[in-house]
């Protein structure tokens, strides 16, 4: 076995054509769910039940809001830029649902006419796609911001665009340390490489994966990074004046957003579908066929495609997004907003410089290892555990040293202080 | 320093942490998230636990044979500070005072409890329930049927020597 039996064109049209259908029903499906866990989990944190009346455990309230959204009146501002104001929505929802059509999310399916890649479409340039797509969401909160012509609206999009390109670069550098490690940009090949290493590159590249996780918050414009929307200071921020479906369009292309970016934390840095301690599910395309690995000499060994390591391996993948999608909401949940500034602060001043200086890092510490000759494996991935990790906790102590939450006047009674003048009157905290 | 600039009270350096602040928050969180017990009342399903002293919509008590024990002396329409109470009283053959018109605008009522405490005969009470949601407004004006039909509990009137009820 391991011999690839090509599709035929037939049969590679209409698999992708069914993955396409059957990914876009399972994400939207995702989406429409997230709004009620979101909920629920949002009232239990709470100390309250949330939505469950309609269905059992409230589990049919996401068709609810969805019947009720759609046949709900839609508004058009008499002063909105009406054309744009229409395409915002449209231009929010498209990047956030195409961006998911190059992530594996299962092990290749054996089927009668061919072995199928769980994937929607492998294109070679994987993750380059995902960032190019993703940044374009910035387009239509900042054209619905503007067409609203309402000034909170416009406010909400003029953050949206400072805060999704900031810390677009901190996301991009982050995602370098792991195509230097990966070697490719294709997401298939991600997965594969955490399965070569025998770690997931959580550990090798540890704090690339704080980075991400942080620009990811970000770049959905989740709290504790909710500043486009900031409902105590811009009402709702861009989507102000939209009603009914349009305003729904907003939030799946946020939760849609939501689950990009966790299935992006999972196969870049959670090693994707793979099962771990378990070499029975590496699987990767090799020249003709199937293989698990290499042995020895360098020989590539087969590996046999099959329906359970499929099933397997796809249970691990919504295990490992799922796992991200609760952390997302538990995050909203226990994290204030942070201030402008500080928003500005942490991407500019911290998680750019920071993620620089750790692609340089990792290249510097990969460049020592190749020159060693170490082979690809455990050893490889150790030494850059150790390194990771120690400059992960030299990272996180930093931040730590409240950089970032203090304010103005502490820095004033600093500055004073090593002055030699006492510290300014009517603050106990600090005169203490 | 111009006054209308308000300066936030900060904590000193080494009093805020970015980290552990965030991990103590998102472990807090994560307690209430699996704590079984709480707050919401599922209100149809469950009823709250009324306070014995809750003043809610009225209620007449009768005698065994279903007359009113209302008098009609005239002290609850006199007493109540929102004038809501219509009463016109009238005498039988044997002497006996009863009230021909009892009415009670449940809409202009302040629930303050007054005719309960005023009346010698102990017939008008305020009781404790509040479910009394009508499709009209004229159903708000009880009459002294649907007074007398009210089976809900009645409130206990304040006792100067237990003022919190223990």
């Amino acid at each position: 076995m391991g011999e690839m039996q090509e599709l035929s064109t037939f049969w590679f049209v209409t698999v992708a054509a069914v993955k396409v259908v059957a990914v876009f029903t399972v994400v939207m499906g995702v989406v429409a769910y997230m709004t009620l866990a979101e909920r629920r989990v949002s009232a239990f944190i709470q100390d309250r039940l949330g939505p469950n009346r309609v269905g059992p455990f409230g589990l049919l309230q996401p068709i609810a809001d969805g019947i009720k959204n759609i046949i709900k009146e839609e508004t058009m501002p008499g002063t909105a830029a009406k054309f744009y104001f229409v395409l915002g929505p449209a231009l929010a929802i498209m990047p956030a649902v195409v961006t998911i059509a190059v992530i594996p999310f299962a092990a290749p399916l054996p089927t009668p006419v061919g072995t199928v890649d769980m994937v929607v479409a492998d294109v070679p340039i994987g993750i380059l796609y995902i960032l190019a797509l993703s940044s374009l969401a910035v387009y239509g909160i900042v054209l619905s911001g503007w067409a609203s012509n309402n000034k909170y609206a416009f406010l909400g999009g003029l953050r949206a665009s400072a805060q999704m390109i900031s810390y677009e670069v901190a996301l991009g550098l982050s995602v370098i340390a792991v195509l230097l490690l990966v070697g490719n940009v294709t997401l298939t090949e991600t997965v594969w490489k955490q399965q070569q290493l025998g770690m997931w590159f959580v550990f090798p590249l540890s704090l690339a994966f704080v980075f991400f996780l942080i620009s990811a918050l970000a770049e959905t414009n989740r709290l504790p990074f909710d500043m486009p929307e900031a409902e105590s200071e811009l009402i709702t921020g861009y989507h102000t004046e939209y009603s009914a479906m349009k305003f729904s369009m907003f939030f799946i292309a946020e939760y849609a957003h939501v689950v990009t970016a966790s299935a992006l934390l999972a196969t870049l840095f959670f090693g994707g579908w793979d099962i771990p301690f378990w070499t029975g599910d590496d699987m990767f395309r090799h020249e003709s066929g199937w293989i698990r690995g290499f042995d020895e000499a360098g020989a590539p060994i087969p590996a046999t495609p099959s329906v359970l390591i499929t099933l397997l391996t796809l249970g691990a993948f919504c295990a490992k997004t799922g796992f991200f999608l609760l952390l997302y909401i538990w995050i909203r949940w226990t994290l204030p907003r942070f201030r402008y500034d500080q928003v500005m602060h942490l991407g500019w001043k911290v998680l750019l410089p920071g993620a620089l200086g750790y692609v340089m890092l990792v290249a510097g510490t990969m460049l020592v290892l190749d020159q060693l000759e170490v082979p690809f494996g455990p050893v490889y991935g150790g030494v850059l555990t150790a390194v990771s990790g120690v400059t992960t906790l030299a990272f996180l102590l930093f931040v730590d040293r409240d950089r970032v939450i203090a304010g103005a006047h502490r820095k004033r009674n600093l500055a004073r202080r090593r002055a030699g003048l006492p510290a300014e009157a009517g603050d106990p905290a600090v005169s203490s | 320093m111009a006054i209308s600039v308000k300066v936030m009270r900060r904590p000193e350096a080494g009093r805020t942490s970015y980290m552990r602040a965030t991990l103590k928050g998102m472990s807090l969180t994560f307690k209430h998230l699996v704590r079984p017990t709480k707050v919401t009342l599922e209100y149809p399903e469950e009823q709250p636990d009324l306070h014995p002293r809750w003043r809610g919509t009225h209620r007449m008590e009768v005698h065994a044979d279903g007359r009113p024990k209302c008098v009609a002396c005239g002290l609850c329409p006199t007493v109540c500070p929102a004038n809501c109470i219509r009463l016109t009283g009238g005498e039988d053959d044997q002497g006996n005072r009863y009230p021909i018109v009892y009415e009670i605008d449940e809409f202009r009522c302040i629930f303050c409890g007054m005719c309960q405490e005023v009346c010698p005969v102990e017939a008008i009470h305020v009781g404790q329930h509040f479910e009394n949601a009508e499709y009209a407004r004229d159903r708000f004006v009880y009459d002294l049927d649907r007074l007398m039909e009210q089976d809900h509990a009645v409130t206990l009137l304040w006792d100067p020597s237990d003022p919190r009820s223990e």
